[in-house]
């Protein structure tokens, strides 16, 4: 939590002045008791009516002052904290933006989002209690103790007595209730992501007719969570009947000893009604601080999360990468590549060896699970390898600053995805200033003009998120036109044609081909009919290469390539 | 759908209606609780009294008037904390409930709402929402009631005491009420405004984060931000509005109420001064004063932090009361159905301004394989949302063994469908749970034998726990075609009476298909088939291919007949192998 307080120095006026405007209305109030004292001893034991009527209007006036400190002390307080959320959760954003694929595998998004969403808010509110009041109650409580002793130092001495018990009493509950929070929080996390589940998974939840159980596995969690909030709550409601107990205990003694010193003359019965004001004082402000607690425990708790998310490494920086001289002038080049996800047990890929000069296309293809998705993402560094070297124009991937790389790069992803908006905002992630022809262009290319002109409102039509307002097909074209839009230098399909049927998966091909800036593409695949026609051909099974060249050559010497062409081809012809 | 504040009142307090022994009980130990605390000032008022003057110090009243504080505390303090500790059952038992209804209400609303809505947003208000109330509504249980006990009991003493001078603070308090009343007007709707926008973060950070990958392929991270940052920059005004004038309400009481304590400062004094008041009662009555004033205090406080409980409270209930339910149109149960289809003069589409399928006839005999092809958004994926209830048909009818199948209960429908889509979707658990969700009983073996038929053995046996290894619906440990062969393997473990197949192979290489093919054939012998295909290899084999084209069955039969009309199909199947293409 502490970590992210650098956050408020933007805010470091208004996390000042906060505070201020809060002591001096508390200091005021600390000069109540002695107005209060004066009215007893002064007014009414030495029966002058004119000293209660002056200190009368003095309290009126401390209340005025008071009313414009504390209006003071609230905006400050408000703008502080406000400012300060609003700054660490674009910090936090920009974060976790920032997290390599394999990052993000291993955070998992609903934690992510509970951290930006609801610890925020818990972090926000604790802020701005804590300016507001936190540096209030101790001061209200150490003043108490300063004027009593002003006033008898020797049965002051119960204050000195009473202060640190408290605070032993409160910060010891605030501690044991910290991890506890945390706690609540995890179950929080548990809960968002059965119920981001149940939204992903709808339609799959009730073709299996699985709402009941589904109910049951969320019920689990939520009763996890509830159990989580009521036991921290139990501990937590210890605070208030503590401090009440312990300062009663402590009038007791004051009193008592008040009485022996007003018994020997030291003090008056002002004076000791004065004392009992100070310690009343006290546990008033500790009874607003109890509440106060309880919330910025829960801040502290939900702001640890938030830091840890911000300690987690992001991104890679750009390194030295080997010199590869023979990969000079080729668009992109696989020099013994190999790669493991982490905590696999085998490599993914062994050992590739590729190269594509620009304007070639490459064709990858090869069984359920072989590696071709794991391959292209590769080229992006969205995976560092684990051996060899992928080259990017001749230079290796891993010396190129990443948005530099993959700006050079339009991929087409398996999982067709679009974003809330517009049709026209959704291509223009290719690139931001792309003309109203380039889109005609991209959209015609990536045979999605149809879907436009289907339309009425055109480039212009609404998208729901994820694009569930277009069908498959629609969409992969959608995201197609996207990654041409950037008229990339490398141009990557990932099996992105699947639900285009074969007529329309035929045409996006001859499109491509005769793109006006011929880029070097590579076509992921299961149909032989897609890359049949490729420069180079790279046959995968099982991470490693089963054969690489034409198709000419393949279907000569690759008997992976035979079959899988024989699979699509060959029994097709017979029926005809 | 914007419902008044007195409507979420009133859905507030239908919810607490469970809980009333507790709230009950709780008021009468707040009732207790703030006796006890008031009762204490009265004894240290004698006390004070007691001691008076050098000389003048009564020791042996002190004594027991010492023991009697003690105890009062002792108890005090204990009852409180079991008053705290019930409060806290009661609010966390509430948002529990709160919650379980929200996740019921999800499973029953209409995929049209669903699709219409961002699940950030939903989300936003099952997680974020829901904790929001739960704050304020906690605050307001645990200050309310005592509140109020406290204001009647220090009024009923201050009476006791003086009543001249009670009548002045009965009479000057309402105005710190008034004022935050005032103010909780005007910041309802800041709450309400700061809600909404939140929300409207919750379903941006959900689309982004969950799709990073594709964010950081064009390298949007910067252009995201900016996005992210606008939303960012109105939801910290509007937190700034909210926060800030919410906030003014405790200064403006506070100042009120400390008027009241200097008029009565002033007036005891003058009261005492004639003789009226001992300088005892004086001290005691001021305790009250600022006793009776502080709840209306902290009341205000609560009224303030109500209005952000309400404000979110109306963003849960606008999903759990007024979201559209679906309802069952028939209470009977399908039972294991023999397979045979009709639609009848079927017409549907997803906006009303945009004709979709129109007038749809096809009887499909038990058992039959159909094949459904055409071009992209010709309505394949529609007609199957038809079929599996998640729409209805607008016109026309749709039978499953001559009976409407709105006259039967969804869940006996979709039981007696298997259904593979294109849009795999994992659920967070093990490869097995994942394979056995049709079927939870499903022994070990079963789960294999499936897995197996549907050629994701070999890859499940690499994975690193095997059959128990975790997964989740964003982790990208598995292919997209891996994915989808386990797909296929939830429908081979459960097989039921008619299948729906919607692009169900697209990511699997055509070898592994080739070898499921078998698998498949023997899946769907005998039972009605819906498949959804481009590869013609899957399509040749149907009884019935039929053709659709914007809505409409274009052509219909098997594929050498098809071949013959040398219609729109012809020109389909041609295309794939035609080698100038």
């Amino acid at each position: 939590m502490f970590k992210l307080l650098k956050y408020l120095k933007h805010y470091t006026a208004e996390s000042i002045l906060g505070p201020l405007f809060k002591l001096l209305e508390a200091t005021l109030e600390l000069l109540v008791p002695l107005a209060v004292a004066a009215i007893v001893d002064q007014g009414i034991t030495g029966e002058d009516q004119s000293a209660i009527w002056k200190y009368g209007a003095l309290l009126g006036i401390f209340s005025l002052v008071g009313l414009i400190f504390s209006v003071t002390a609230q905006f400050f307080a408000a703008r502080a904290a406000v400012g300060f959320t609003a700054r660490v959760r674009a910090v936090l954003f920009r974060h976790i933006q920032r997290f390599t694929y394999e990052q993000a595998d291993q955070a998992g998004a609903s934690t992510l989002i509970t951290r930006m969403t609801s610890d925020m808010n818990q972090v926000q509110t604790a802020v701005n209690l804590t300016l507001r009041l936190l540096l209030r109650s101790p001061f209200v409580v150490l003043g108490a103790m300063v004027m009593a002793f002003t006033i008898d130092w020797k049965a002051a001495m119960i204050f000195l007595l009473a202060i640190p018990t408290l605070s032993v009493v409160i910060f010891g509950i605030m501690l044991a209730c910290i991890p506890l929070y945390k706690k609540v929080q995890a179950a929080l996390d548990l809960v968002l992501g059965k119920t981001r589940e149940n939204l992903s998974g709808v339609r799959v939840i009730r073709a299996f007719c699985k709402e009941e159980e589904e109910i049951a596995a969320f019920d689990r969690r939520n009763d996890v969570l509830t159990a989580a909030q009521k036991f921290v709550g139990r501990i937590s409601a210890l605070m208030n009947p503590l401090t009440f107990l312990l300062i009663n205990l402590c009038i007791i003694l004051l009193i008592h000893v008040g009485s022996v010193r007003v018994e020997s003359g030291i003090l008056s019965q002002g004076e000791v009604v004065a004392l009992y004001n100070y310690m009343s004082q006290i546990l008033v402000e500790l009874v607003k601080m109890a509440g106060l607690i309880i919330s910025i425990t829960k801040g502290v708790a939900c702001g640890n999360r938030v830091q840890a998310v911000l300690e987690l490494p992001a991104g890679r920086p750009a390194q030295q990468g080997m010199e590869h001289p023979d990969a000079e002038g080729s668009a992109v080049a696989f020099r013994g590549v190999s790669f493991r996800y982490a905590g696999a047990q085998e490599d993914a890929l062994s050992d590739i060896s590729l190269t594509l000069m620009p304007g070639e296309t490459l064709g990858v293809i090869g069984g359920t699970g072989a590696g071709k998705t794991t391959l292209v993402n590769l080229i992006p560094r969205f995976y560092d390898v684990s051996k060899g070297s992928v080259l990017f124009g001749g230079k290796d991937v891993r010396s190129l600053p990443e948005d530099a790389l993959r700006s050079r790069i339009g991929i087409v992803p398996q999982k067709a995805v679009l974003f809330q908006g517009t049709i026209r905002e959704n291509l223009c992630w290719g690139r931001e200033d792309a003309t109203e022809e380039e889109l005609m262009a991209a959209l015609k290319a990536a045979q999605a003009e149809d879907v436009i002109r289907q339309n009425p409102q055109g480039l212009d039509a609404p998208v729901r998120q994820n694009g569930r307002n277009f069908s498959g097909g629609q969409r992969q074209r959608l995201t197609i036109a996207r990654a041409l839009v950037r008229r990339p230098e490398l141009l990557i399909l990932d099996d992105s044609a699947s639900a285009l049927d074969y007529a329309t998966d035929a045409a996006l091909r001859q499109a491509i081909r005769s793109l006006p800036w011929r880029p070097a593409t590579v076509l992921v695949s299961q149909r032989a009919a897609s890359i049949a026609h490729a420069d180079h051909i790279l046959v995968l099974d099982d991470g490693a290469a089963a054969g690489y060249g034409t198709h000419a050559s393949l279907l000569q010497s690759c008997p992976v390539y035979r079959e899988i062409y024989e699979s699509q081809f060959e029994k097709e012809g017979a029926a005809e | 759908m914007n419902r008044n504040k007195n409507g979420v009142w009133r859905s507030v307090l239908r919810r607490l209606k469970k809980y009333t022994g507790w709230i009950v009980l709780s008021i009468l130990l707040s009732a207790v609780t703030v006796v006890g605390s008031l009762w204490i000032p009265i004894l240290v008022g004698r006390a004070i009294d007691c001691i008076i003057a050098a000389g003048r110090v009564d020791f042996a009243s002190l004594k027991t008037l010492f023991l009697q504080i003690a105890i009062i505390a002792g108890a005090t303090a204990a009852l409180q904390w079991v008053m705290n500790a019930i409060n806290n059952k009661v609010v966390y038992q509430v948002v529990g409930d709160v919650r379980r209804e929200a996740i019921r209400k999800l499973q029953k609303l209409p995929l049209s709402y669903l699709d219409a809505h961002s699940s950030g947003d939903t989300i936003s208000r099952i997680i974020t929402d829901v904790d929001q109330f739960a704050d304020g509504l906690l605050l307001g249980f645990t200050q309310l009631f005592s509140g109020v006990v406290t204001i009647l009991a220090t009024l009923i003493l201050m009476l006791t005491i003086h009543p001249g001078i009670t009548l002045l603070v009965v009479v000057l308090t309402p105005l710190s009420l008034l004022s935050a009343r005032f103010i909780a007007g005007r910041t309802y709707r800041m709450f309400h405004r700061q809600s909404k926008i939140r929300g409207e973060q919750t379903a941006f950070i959900d689309e982004m984060i969950g799709n990073q990958k594709v964010v950081q392929a064009f390298g949007r991270e910067k252009s995201n931000a900016a996005q992210f940052d606008a939303i960012n920059e109105r939801l910290k005004k509007a937190s700034l509005n909210a926060t800030f004038f919410s906030s003014l309400t405790n200064p403006c009481t506070r100042f009120i109420n400390n008027i009241i304590y200097a008029g009565v400062a002033l007036t005891g004094a003058l009261t005492a001064l004639s003789g009226g008041l001992t300088v005892g009662g004086l001290t005691c009555f001021l305790s009250y004063a600022n006793q009776y004033t502080k709840p209306f205090n902290e009341i205000s406080g609560v009224i303030t932090e109500l209005q952000n409980a309400l404000a979110c409270a109306a963003q849960i209930f606008a999903l759990t009361d007024d979201a559209p339910e679906l309802t069952e149109t028939g209470d009977q149960a399908l039972p294991p159905a023999t397979g045979r289809v009709s639609l009848e003069q079927v017409s549907f589409s997803y906006r009303p301004d945009q004709k979709l399928i129109e007038n749809l006839n096809l009887s499909v005999a038990p058992g039959r394989r159909i094949a459904i092809v055409g071009p992209t958004g010709c309505g394949k994926t529609t007609l199957i949302n038809l079929l599996m209830r998640f729409y209805d048909v607008r016109s026309g009818s749709i039978a499953v063994d001559g009976r409407d199948i709105r006259s039967v209960t969804r869940q006996s429908l979709r039981r007696n469908f298997g259904m593979v889509l294109q849009d795999t979707w994992i659920k967070a658990g093990t490869v097995a749970e994942n394979i056995a969700i049709g079927k939870p009983d499903a022994s070990r073996e079963e789960i294999i034998a499936a897995a197996k038929a549907a050629h994701a053995h070999g890859f499940i046996k690499r994975l690193p726990q095997g059959y128990d290894t975790l997964l989740s619906d964003e982790s990208g440990s598995l292919s997209q075609g891996q994915r989808q062969l386990l797909c296929i393997a939830r429908v081979m473990l459960r097989l039921p009476p008619m299948l729906i197949l919607d692009e169900a192979t697209s990511s699997i290489d055509t070898r592994t298909e080739l070898k499921i093919q078998d698998a498949f054939a023997a899946m769907m012998k005998g039972r009605t088939s819906f498949i959804v295909a481009h590869r013609l290899s899957t399509i040749r084999n149907a009884d019935v291919i039929l053709v659709m084209k914007d809505g409409q069955i274009i052509e219909q039969g098997n594929h050498a007949q098809l071949l013959q009309q040398n219609g729109f199909y012809s020109q389909l199947y041609h295309s794939q192998f035609n080698p100038t293409v």
